[in-house]
């Protein structure tokens, strides 16, 4: 068994923290944050010229043909340093294209920087619950038209083309009749509603009034597919949060260290150090179940990768909420403000939680699977 | 033991009740239940509504304005307040200024501020913490050195809630650097439009501008603005600071916040069921019920003890109040999934009609869960009532 990152992983690790210490500051990320696209073409340039659009496309179309292990590398620095690029639903839907087969074109723009995706998978009604789907595709063939409405969209106004799952058959819940579509952005039909989040990303609503749409994989057959996928996101925003978790507990136990109440720093309270122990349990048991989904998201065996993914999306999740208000707290005001990057990390640590299923959807999903009764 | 509320209580609360029902303006309780922010002329609105009625400083004795009211009916009338759905009634004036004015303050300074608090003429704002001095309030640093008839302020405060909108800051100074820390201490009042004052804003994390810090360069104070004795304004602190303290449980808050978390959960869906209805979610809602219903009478029986000076369970309190309001919007997050994500600031500042994500429930509570952290932090964090707790109850 090996823990350790390979050298080439490590290389990316560093070329991104050098790239966000010297050019993303959490001032210049304020900027693009308040900006009006609230993403940074300069900073998306960058991403692609350290090779980052690259990593998880296959050889086959100019990508590396990254592992999630690589993934695990690269999200971990974009969560430490809160990068709001739209890399994540970009990864994503790339991931979808990949799985489905057939868009060899559209990987290799991805590969090469050119196109950026986002992953339309929830409803407004749906909570974390991804079969539960009312927009209604019909069609034959590849080509389809879609009605309905999709909501927390990340980064949805800021992509290309959207992957979109809707409903060619069953009902609102079934697994079955569940299709994926690939959306170009500009296509008649469509109205995005851009909006701000509290962590600094962007979420889209998006309306299709019988949008033009174009079938991935076959039809009524998509949710292996889209369960593929989204243990798929879910592992990288593992990795992600024990970045930011990582970044948020540095910060915090310098604080204890340097700020000075009664005379001493306040980390001689044995009170806040029991708490700061407890972070670090913490996060030491978050960054083995992010770690642990990482090598097991690719598993052939589909129950294995459920197990694991919901495993790790719900340790994280919960050590995500711990670190993140506990933290907060030992700021005091401080934590409260706008001003330090704790904060930031607390709300992206939130958000992070509420996306592709929380603790409790993911509690709930492990004891779902068979393997959860059998063994005992 | 009789748990239960006289004739008379309930009589009443019935009159407090018709009173709410036809003055508070549908337009602030709507923004109060639906979690949007209130500007200072809603809080001022209201404030001077209920002044009208005499109601505006329930604690107050009568000799000064107040309605004459024992601490049961206090405790109806905040209740109702919170469940109705009312701003608040801002505590730096009429409930943290003006007791310490009333108990050391000289006839001038009574027959002055006192209507003008009652009637929120001035808008009033505390000035206690410094950037180097919160839990550790003793050891601030800002000066007044006295020149003739007027004090020279210098210094700085932080914190400072809703100082953009005031007209007065009551300040903790510093007059004797040379005895022990709690000893050299004022109780100064400032004008906040005196030269040599700046404010700066400070904004949340939820984007809000809700504290300010302060700054005093050589700032003029008449000595006529000095509170009781000089050097004694650690001991008037201390005796607001044990004032009552029951409202910091946010009892009456939390019980509306608890119905609008149901009502939410039974609109939200899981497996196309009422969220309210998955066994999971129902427990994490009881539990809270369950705490709120202990809280409650653990208030009550604090009340019940008016005669006794209010002590240390007052921490108990602030503790457990301050966590039931954390977990509550902490479920209505939980509630909205994904929902939460879309963030509208122009929504909650009232600025714009509709919430950009399309569901005007859900815009602010994201914001609503971020901001109330504070509650675990400010007027005493709770890792000090809890040092309060283990030294002054339990004396460890
Ligand atoms: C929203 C908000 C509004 C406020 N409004 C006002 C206002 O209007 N006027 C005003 O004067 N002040 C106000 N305050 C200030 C507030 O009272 C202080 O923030 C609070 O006292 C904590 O001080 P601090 O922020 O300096 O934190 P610190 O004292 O630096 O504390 C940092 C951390 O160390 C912990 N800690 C400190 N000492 C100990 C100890 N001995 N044992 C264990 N743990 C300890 C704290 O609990 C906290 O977790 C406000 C604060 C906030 C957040």
């Amino acid at each position: 068994m090996d823990f350790d990152f390979k050298e080439e992983q490590q290389q990316f690790a560093d070329a991104l923290r050098r790239w966000i210490d010297k050019d993303y500051s959490f001032e210049a990320r304020r900027k693009i944050v308040h900006s009006g696209a609230g993403v940074s073409e300069q900073a998306w340039q960058t991403l692609v010229d350290l090779g980052m659009t690259a990593l998880p496309v296959p050889e086959a179309q100019g990508g590396f043909n990254g592992s999630a292990v690589d993934m695990l590398v690269v999200m971990q620095e974009l969560g430490r340093g809160l990068v709001v690029e739209p890399y994540f639903a970009t990864v994503l839907g790339a991931h979808f294209l990949a799985l489905a087969g057939g868009q060899e074109e559209l990987l290799e723009k991805v590969a090469a920087g050119g196109l950026k995706l986002a992953c339309a998978l929830n409803e407004p009604h749906a909570r974390h619950a991804l079969n539960d789907i009312v927009v209604r595709a019909t069609g034959s063939g590849k080509d389809f038209a879609l009605s309905g409405m999709k909501s927390a969209v990340i980064h949805g106004a800021q992509a290309g083309a959207l992957i979109v799952s809707a409903r060619t058959g069953g009902d609102q819940h079934d697994t079955d009749g569940i299709s994926l579509f690939l959306v170009d952005a500009d296509t008649s039909g469509l109205v995005i509603k851009d909006c701000r989040t509290l962590d600094g990303q962007r979420v889209a609503s998006i309306t299709f009034d019988h949008a033009p749409a174009t079938l991935l994989g076959s039809e009524g057959q998509g949710w292996p597919l889209l369960e593929a996928g989204a243990d798929y996101g879910a592992t990288l925003l593992c990795a992600e949060a024990v970045g930011a978790m990582d970044a948020l507990f540095a910060a915090t136990l310098e604080y204890l260290k340097t700020r000075k109440q009664f005379g001493t720093p306040i980390g001689s309270f044995q009170a806040l150090q029991h708490r700061m122990a407890d972070m670090f349990i913490h996060l030491e048991q978050a960054r083995s179940m992010a770690m642990l989904a990482a090598a097991k998201v690719a598993s052939p065996d589909a129950e294995e990768r459920r197990r694991v993914v919901s495993a790790a999306k719900a340790r994280v999740g919960q050590a995500a909420t711990f670190i993140g208000q506990q933290a907060v707290q030992l700021h005091g005001g401080m934590g409260v403000t706008d001003e330090l990057a704790a904060a930031h990390h607390f709300k992206r640590l939130t958000m992070i939680g509420l996306t592709l299923g929380d603790a409790q959807h993911h509690l709930e999903r492990f004891a779902a699977q068979p393997g959860f009764r059998e063994a005992a | 033991m009789d748990l239960n509320y006289s004739a008379e209580d309930e009589a009443f609360r019935a009159q407090v009740r018709t009173f709410l029902a036809e003055n508070l303006p549908a337009d602030l309780q709507e923004k109060v239940r639906g979690h949007l922010r209130l500007a200072k002329e809603d809080y001022v609105r209201w404030h001077k509504i209920v002044a009208k009625q005499g109601w505006a400083a329930p604690a107050w004795p009568a000799e000064y304005g107040g309605p004459g009211w024992n601490a049961v009916q206090r405790h109806i009338w905040e209740d109702e307040c919170a469940r109705a759905g009312t701003p608040p009634i801002l505590p730096f004036g009429v409930n943290m200024v003006a007791p310490v004015i009333m108990a050391f303050g000289n006839e001038a300074q009574k027959a002055h501020y006192l209507p003008r608090i009652l009637n929120c003429d001035d808008w009033w704002c505390q000035g206690y913490s410094e950037p180097g001095s919160g839990s550790d309030l003793a050891s601030l640093k800002t000066t007044a050195v006295r020149d003739g008839e007027h004090y020279i302020v210098n210094g700085q405060k932080t914190w400072t809630t809703l100082g953009q909108h005031a007209d007065m800051i009551f300040c903790l100074v510093r007059t004797d650097p040379s005895v022990r820390k709690q000893e050299g201490i004022s109780f100064l009042l400032i004008d906040m439009k005196s030269p040599g004052v700046t404010v700066r804003p400070i904004i949340m994390l939820d984007e809000e501008h809700e504290v300010n810090e302060v700054f005093f360069d050589n700032v003029k104070v008449p000595v006529q603005n000095l509170i009781g004795q000089e050097n004694k304004g650690w001991t008037y602190a201390k005796y607001l600071l044990g004032h009552e303290r029951t409202g910091i449980a946010a009892v009456g808050r939390s019980k509306r916040e608890l119905l609008f978390l149901k009502r939410l959960a039974l609109r939200q869906q899981k497996d196309g069921k009422p969220l309210l209805d998955d066994p999971a979610f129902a427990a994490k809602v009881a539990n809270i019920e369950i705490e709120l219903m202990a809280l409650e009478v653990t208030v009550l029986r604090t009340i019940a003890q008016e005669h006794q000076a209010p002590g240390p369970q007052a921490s108990v309190l602030k503790v457990r109040g301050s966590e039931i309001q954390q977990m509550l919007a902490e479920l209505m997050v939980e509630a909205l999934g994904p929902a939460a994500l879309p963030f509208d600031p122009a929504y909650l500042e009232g600025e714009s009609e509709h919430a950009a994500g399309g569901d005007a429930e859900a815009a602010p509570l994201a914001a609503y869960y971020f901001n109330l952290r504070k509650t675990s932090i400010y007027g005493g964090s709770n890792e000090i009532q809890k040092n309060i707790i283990a030294q002054m109850i339990l004396g460890l």
